[in-house]
């Protein structure tokens, strides 16, 4: 597999304009006779295929809601960083840059995050211009909060709906090309695989979820726009229907997948209440602007939090983390709950769980303040455990939140296949080992906003428009296959239901290869994993027809899919001797940091499809760090 | 604790205006039901149970399971997203059910949200009303600088007030005569306060309100249902600024060219 990342020359500021120079353009008359795929209607998919429309392309968009505005994008909560300044607290491109690199363990290509800072003041005055309701201070300016693993305020927000009302922009901007007859849009429709014809994709197959159809798409270019892969674990905060489908099924076609196995667990989560949980629920980062981590100073301590003293209490971050103190990093703050966890100073029942107490800034603050800053998180909160946070602490725990790892793809977005380009969470760009918060909207963004639209050009100028048509033999081998897929899921008939797999394959990741790993854990995955592939296949039950409305069947391939993808997640974490950012290897620490190992795995591993019952093949794109110094990262 | 389902099944799209042709109620027993568990965890329960048993699982919308993407939405008991004010079905716990309860679960029922299957409505006409004039039209390009132009915060309240509908359809099914103003209402209002939505206000109203009528919605009569079941609780002030903006739009005469081009209109 060839690897190359096409980084334009020149220094680190310039390289952008250099590429967008350098760059054959496609004309106006000519762009409407290329039509692009956007698979995703999220903030990186929505985003492109309405800038792309905007420029006179055919776009056809599919998401697998029923509306484009569902997207899993619409959850986030938090907010967007960008590297406005406008506080004047010392923030620029440059420190956006190097707290991107540094957040992410010195594991992400300089470059491209480069890009990201620079372009992420663009994408706040995109969303403004859009009708984007950000929050205001009272001159009528916008307002900013501190994320993690920053020590500027240079995240925007609204409310908790952040990414709600950056969805709903790019969904207002999307559904004007719409009504426009510039995209046509598929929702309820999934995406089975990539059709690729003489090396190039071509087109995509996908299954129409009301009616069962399968169907053939053609096009000069697909763009995925899919999203993460967190819910591999089964609970996640992620959305019920994110999958991996999209792409993995595009890297058994030959596009390679890097890093699988950086997956982000985040610290603050409502935990886990019984067996029936079917997801977990977030509690933004920005609590931890006002909130303070803790847990007593003693083991199996059961009073309740409000008759610990002070003097009992372990604020462990600001312990041990003074100069960042609750805003460290997420790897870091997750990893440390568990270890006072495995100390024996959880919370609650189950001992998993520290608190998030607001008691010291509602008394600085006044209630009121916290209400407004917070109010639709603690009213969630309230919901799910009937518990009032204004006057108890929340208890949270680690969830699995984000995935880093995704197709590989080059500066351009192109991943090895030609003509597949990658956007937003789907690809592993820009986020290293471990994803800042806040990052994930701005990189979804400027994907589709701002950096799809030119690099698509490039590759376009050199197609013949409409070259390939859905008649060419290669989408009926392909339709063909899928439809014997589907076939074969309400063949089996045996006596397991899908969600019972996916809640096994779920215990096997967080148990194996969660927060912490070890060679023996991951060993174990490795075979207790095939082995229950094996048994889905044969013990299977998936009622229904496929001409209709099933959506045991949707998650039956959607499973099927995280079965296989399971597996080279822990392949690829137990190759990577290190620790590094979210992966963390029992092996490589000093007393509970993560210990890199810069002369061997200074490197993205990519992963190749070999074939059915193969071994993949694991190559790796070097990591050069000429404008960030690779140092320990220390956020002490 | 114990419940008994009463669901609505249905395994075809309707087709005829008498929905009761479609489908019916069918009742179910699930007990080790846990007060933690949200509505729709219950649901999964019973689907597991229905498909060891080899019965075809009840097809219900959802995805997020925080009340924000709007997918999930059933009638419970007589309203939709039931009993709990300002809470979507994914987020209603079984905590606001007692023990050995009859609960009746149903579809959306409107003529603009056919049944696709069970639970599972189709609300594409929500996506073709903001097709039709719910954004501002403005390019992917290099607009002014975010804070060229100040928004006074109460302005940006309001309009983020409006903003924060998900489009779970909840109002036009609360409506007896299915009407979509709440919805659209809160389209208008949330550009009608931010400078740059005012700029095609009158074309804006216009289109939105043709667009409503066009997809079969009814027209309110101000009994303020949708309000009270309105998940996030839009106020239905928002119906009013639509009404004042429509009328407004009549006054000020079209503009000679509002035709619509692909791509860059
Ligand atoms: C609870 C939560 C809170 C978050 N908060 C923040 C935050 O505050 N700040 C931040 O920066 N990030 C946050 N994140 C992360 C961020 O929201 C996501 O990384 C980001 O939105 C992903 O966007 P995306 O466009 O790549 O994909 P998604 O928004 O996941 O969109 C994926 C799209 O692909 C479609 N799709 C997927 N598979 C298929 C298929 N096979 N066929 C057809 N269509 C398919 C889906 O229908 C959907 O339209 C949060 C994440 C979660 C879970
Ligand atoms: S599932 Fe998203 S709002 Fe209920």
């Amino acid at each position: 597999m060839k690897l190359d990342s096409k980084i334009p020359g020149g220094p680190i500021q310039e390289k952008w304009d250099a590429r967008k120079f350098e760059t054959k353009l496609v004309n106006p008359a000519n762009k409407r006779k290329y039509k692009v795929l956007v698979v995703g209607s999220g903030l990186a998919g929505a985003s492109a295929a309405a800038s792309l429309a905007e420029l006179g392309y055919q776009v056809e968009c599919f998401c697998f809601q029923d509306s484009p505005r569902r997207a899993h994008s619409i959850a986030a909560q938090g907010g967007i960083n960008a590297a406005k300044n406008y506080r004047n607290d010392g923030d620029s491109v440059w420190r956006l840059f190097y707290d991107t690199v540094k957040g992410g363990d010195f594991r992400a290509r300089e470059a491209n995050v480069y890009r990201l800072a620079q372009l992420s003041v663009n994408i706040i005055d995109q969303a403004v211009a859009q009708g984007v309701p950000f929050a205001r201070d009272y001159g009528g300016l916008l307002d900013n909060r501190s994320f993690g693993g920053a020590q500027v305020s240079r995240t925007f927000y609204a409310r908790g709906q952040t990414g709600q009302q950056l969805l709903l922009g790019a969904y207002a901007a999307l559904s004007r090309q719409i009504g426009l007859g510039a995209v046509k849009m598929f929702p309820r429709t999934e995406m089975l695989d990539v059709v690729v014809v003489d090396g190039h994709a071509k087109g995509i197959v996908v299954r129409d979820l009301v009616t069962g159809e399968i169907r053939s798409h053609a096009g000069d270019a697909v763009v995925l726009a899919t999203g993460g892969y967190g819910n591999v674990f089964y609970l996640s905060t992620n959305a019920k229907g994110c999958n991996v489908t999209a792409t993995w099924r595009a890297y058994k076609r030959g596009a390679g997948f890097a890093n699988p196995c950086y997956t982000q667990i985040h610290p603050t989560c409502i935990p886990v209440s019984g067996d029936h949980q079917s997801k977990l629920t977030l509690m933004s980062e920005s609590l931890r602007n006002d909130g303070r981590v803790w847990v007593s100073k003693k083991q199996g301590d059961k009073r309740k939090p409000a008759d610990i003293p002070d003097a009992e209490r372990d604020y462990y971050l600001e312990r041990k983390y003074p100069s960042f103190g609750n805003l460290a990093p997420r790897d870091i703050a997750s990893r440390a709950a568990k270890q006072v966890c495995d100390e024996g100073r959880g919370i609650g029942d189950t001992g998993l769980g520290v608190y998030l107490d607001f008691r010291d800034s509602i008394q600085r603050l006044g209630k009121d303040a916290i209400a407004a800053r917070y109010g639709n998180l603690f009213h969630m909160y309230a919901k799910i455990t009937a518990e009032d946070p204004y006057s108890q602490p929340m208890r949270i725990f680690p969830a699995v939140h984000y995935t880093m790892g995704g197709l590989w793809v080059d500066y351009d977005l192109m991943s090895t296949i030609p003509g597949l380009f990658v956007l937003g969470e789907a690809n592993f760009s820009d986020h290293g080992a471990n994803r800042l918060g806040a990052s994930a909207l701005m990189q979804g963004l400027a994907d589709g906003y701002f950096v799809i639209p030119y690099t698509i050009a490039g590759y376009l100028a050199g197609q013949k428009a409409g070259a390939v048509k859905p008649d060419h033999p290669q989408f009926g081998k392909v339709a063909g296959e899928v439809a014997a897929m589907t076939k074969r899921f309400l063949s089996i008939n045996g006596k397991r239901t899908v969600d019972d797999f996916h809640k096994a394959l779920g215990r096997i990741m967080w148990g194996k290869c969660g927060m912490a790993r070890n060679e023996k854990g991951l060993g174990e995955a490795l075979r207790e994993i095939p082995a229950l592939r094996e048994e889905f296949w044969k013990d299977v039950k998936v009622l229904g027809g496929d001409l209709s409305l099933n959506q045991s069947l949707e998650k039956a391939g959607r499973v099927a899919d995280f079965l296989e993808f399971g597996e080279l997640l822990c392949r690829d974490a137990l190759e990577r001797r290190e620790s590094c950012g979210g992966h963390f290897r029992e092996e490589w620490q000093d007393d509970g940091e993560a210990r890199r190992d810069d002369e061997n795995f200074c490197h993205a591993a990519v992963w190749e499809y070999a074939g059915e019952g193969k071994a993949p093949v694991r190559n790796v794109e070097p990591l050069e760090f000429e404008n960030v110094h690779l140092a320990v990262r220390s956020y002490k | 604790m114990k419940v008994t389902l009463h669901i609505w099944r249905q395994s075809k799209k309707s087709t005829k205006a008498d929905f009761a042709q479609d489908g019916k109620m069918v009742a179910y027993e699930l007990e080790h039901v846990s007060a933690d568990m949200s509505f729709l965890e219950m649901l999964d329960v019973l689907n597991e149970q229905l498909t060891k048993k080899g019965e075809d699982p009840v097809a219900f919308d959802h995805d997020c399971r925080e009340g924000v993407c709007g997918s999930c939405g059933v009638v419970i008991d007589g309203v939709p997203h039931g009993p709990e004010r300002g809470t979507t079905t994914c987020q209603l716990h079984m905590r606001s059910f007692r023990d050995g309860a009859s609960i009746y679960v149903e579809p959306w029922r409107a003529a603009a949200f056919p049944v696709l299957k069970d639970l599972v409505v189709d609300r594409s006409a929500f996506d073709r009303v903001v097709q039709s004039g719910a954004f501002v039209s403005v390019n992917t390009g290099a607009p002014q600088d975010a804070n060229a132009i100040p928004v006074p915060k109460a302005d940006a309240d309001r309009a983020f007030d409006a903003a924060t509908c998900i489009g779970c359809g909840a109002c036009v099914a609360a409506c007896k005569n299915a009407s979509a103003m709440l919805f659209v209402g809160a389209k208008v209002s949330h550009f009608l306060h931010l400078p740059q939505g005012r700029v095609e206000r009158e074309q804006r109203a216009r289109r939105l309100v043709a667009a409503m009528d066009a997809e079969g919605f009814g027209n309110c009569t101000n009994q303020y249902e949708c309000e009270a079941v309105c998940p996030k609780e839009i106020p239905v002030r928002v119906i009013a600024e639509m009404n004042r903006e429509f009328v407004r739009s009549k006054l000020v005469e079209e503009p000679p060219s509002t035709k619509r081009v692909g791509g860059d209109g």
